[in-house]
């Protein structure tokens, strides 16, 4: 079965986020970008299927700026077959997303599309879910656990309360969470090879989908600081500060 | 124009999230109905029928909805959105599951974990962790929305008279099954309602001794959570964890023990009233948003912090 693996070029997650002063957005000049955790742990996914041989070929695609292509060529050299640029002006929103990867699936025919459960930059969670809408296909989301039987996929899902366990039917969608799997660092040498792994650049309109964004970001602002506090000594002030001062126990 | 609750429940009691959207539903114009969609919910249809601002309850009874499903539940939300302006569920990983879903089926862009309504068309949600908060309009024609629970008051679950009536099933896609479910069982608050809770991270080394943070725990009546790094570890279950990702909580006192602090775990916590950190670290994060900071060994500090409790 083919696997398609959609991912998203995000501000990486270890580098904390300044707003704009003019409060349009946040800070990305200069910024360090990478693949949105979620995604890496796709990719694993679908690269760990094609090394027990329940996939054939893995193709990660993204849509948005050019410089995606640098985070299509990270899932390259962890092991993707070969890439999808659907180059945009701006990031689409994500309804406008699962349009684009919806138009994409009906050229590429996976049986399973694998995507992270949220991007870290606008934690919207909904493409994975709105692909599942509009192809009209079942929707594992946030697991931590898929196996492909016969003619399903067998999923356990991280849920408020514990685990819950599905079968969907295939063709499917799925989205990561944290327990799927630890994502492998790309060794050099993959890296190399990726470099010559082919990547197909496609821009909305040749996919025939209106890309127009439905929210109008109003204003960016910093939220509200904590106010520092103070050290206590011990346990025994803590424990009266909590009681007389801060009358929360 | 009214709003539509798509309400959380197991079919017996409502789920406490959803009484932190029908306020939520109170500052949106109109009527606030609530679809309690599930399999013999009578009784969760009756409980909503009661909650203070509740006008309507609209009841969809079929073994098609147990467990939520999305892919029967969504086709409904988006058949009977159609009346209404507005159609909300807490930012529960149901709600999550769910709503965009029935978002895409409406070709609407859904705003997701909102913490402040604006107005009508005009809502506030973090980015980046919460490092940032966005405010946004939409210009869809029906409004889709995931709240945050802790943002927005519980409404009384009393006071309210609501008629039940029932609507038509969508049916049974057929596409997926429920197969079970392991559900951690916990005599203590629920995590995200729960007045006090006590967190462990990384650095309580272990799950055994996360048994000393439920002493605390039970003398105090909190909800016991962990740090994503403790849940990787597999020290608790992943229902345990705390943060971007995982749940947002905001207690009156939120107790961090061994968490160093990442950004991803203070999404989770930090607009919780008052927050205590006990690390031997003195320099970790978490101290830079604690009232209270104690720097000291977890496993002196915690059986102390027992004996003082009494």
């Amino acid at each position: 079965m083919k696997v398609l693996v959609p991912i998203k070029r995000v501000i990486d997650a270890n580098v904390k986020v300044r707003v704009k002063a003019d409060n349009t957005g946040v800070e990305t000049a200069n910024v360090k970008m990478a693949m949105n955790p979620f995604c890496e742990i796709a990719v694993e996914e679908a690269v760990r299927l094609k090394e027990a041989g329940t996939a054939s070929e893995v193709i990660v695609v993204s849509a948005g700026a050019a410089q995606a292509q640098e985070t299509l060529r990270t899932g390259l050299a962890m092991g993707a077959d070969r890439g999808i640029l659907i180059q945009c002006d701006s990031d689409p929103e994500p309804l406008a997303v699962a349009k684009l990867l919806k138009a994409v699936v009906e050229k590429e025919g996976p049986e399973l599309v694998i995507l992270g459960k949220q991007a870290v930059d606008n934690d919207n969670n909904q493409t994975g879910q709105m692909l599942a809408a509009l192809l009209g296909w079942p929707q594992g989301t946030f697991i931590s656990k898929v196996e492909k039987t016969d003619g399903s996929f067998a999923i356990t899902r991280e849920v408020d309360g514990g685990l819950e366990k599905l079968e969907i039917k295939a063709p499917a969608v799925v989205t990561t969470d944290l327990r799927l799997n630890e994502p492998r660092y790309a060794s050099l040498p993959n890296i190399m090879k990726a470099k010559k792994k082919p990547i197909d650049t496609m821009t909305p309109a040749d996919l025939g989908v209106d890309v127009s964004p439905r929210l109008t970001v109003v204003s960016v602002t910093e939220p509200p600081a904590r106010k520092a506090g103070v050290k206590v000594a011990s346990v025994a002030e803590l424990v009266d500060k909590l009681r007389n001062e801060a009358k929360v126990i | 124009m009214s709003t539509l609750i798509v309400a959380e429940h197991d079919n017996a009691e409502l789920k406490p999230a959803t009484l932190n959207a029908v306020t939520a539903a109170g500052q949106l114009p109109g009527e606030t109905h609530v679809l309690i969609a599930g399999s013999g919910c009578g009784a969760a249809a009756e409980a909503a029928a009661k909650v203070a601002g509740v006008d309507k309850v609209l009841k969809a009874d079929d073994a098609a909805y147990d467990h939520h499903l999305a892919e029967n539940l969504a086709p409904l939300v988006a058949k009977l959105a159609a009346d209404y302006s507005h159609v909300i569920a807490a930012a529960t990983t149901s709600g999550k599951n769910v709503m965009p879903r029935a978002a895409a089926l409406l070709d609407v862009q859904q705003v997701s974990d909102i913490s402040a309504i604006e107005g009508e068309d005009t809502f506030v949600r973090p980015i980046y962790a919460g490092n940032a908060l966005a405010t946004v309009k939409s210009s869809d024609a029906v409004k889709v929305l995931t709240i945050r629970a802790t943002a927005f008051d519980a409404a009384p679950a009393e006071g309210g008279s609501a008629a039940v009536e029932a609507v038509e099933s969508t049916g049974d896609t057929g596409l997926a099954a429920f197969k079970g479910q392991e559900l951690t069982k916990s005599e203590r608050p629920e995590l995200t309602t729960a007045g006090i809770v006590i967190s462990g991270g990384r650095g309580m080394q272990s799950g055994e001794n996360f048994a000393m943070l439920e002493r605390v725990a039970d003398k105090l009546g909190a909800a016991v959570g962990a740090s994503r790094a403790a849940v990787d570890a597999g020290y608790v279950p992943n229902d345990y964890q705390v943060g971007q990702t995982g749940k947002v909580v905001a207690p009156d006192l939120y107790v961090a023990v061994g968490i160093s602090g990442a950004i991803q775990h203070l999404a989770g916590m930090k607009d919780s009233k008052v927050i205590v950190a006990i690390n031997k670290d003195e320099e970790a994060p978490i101290f830079q948003v604690a009232d209270y900071g104690l720097v000291a060994d977890l496993f002196e500090a915690v059986p102390e912090l027992e004996k003082e409790l009494g």
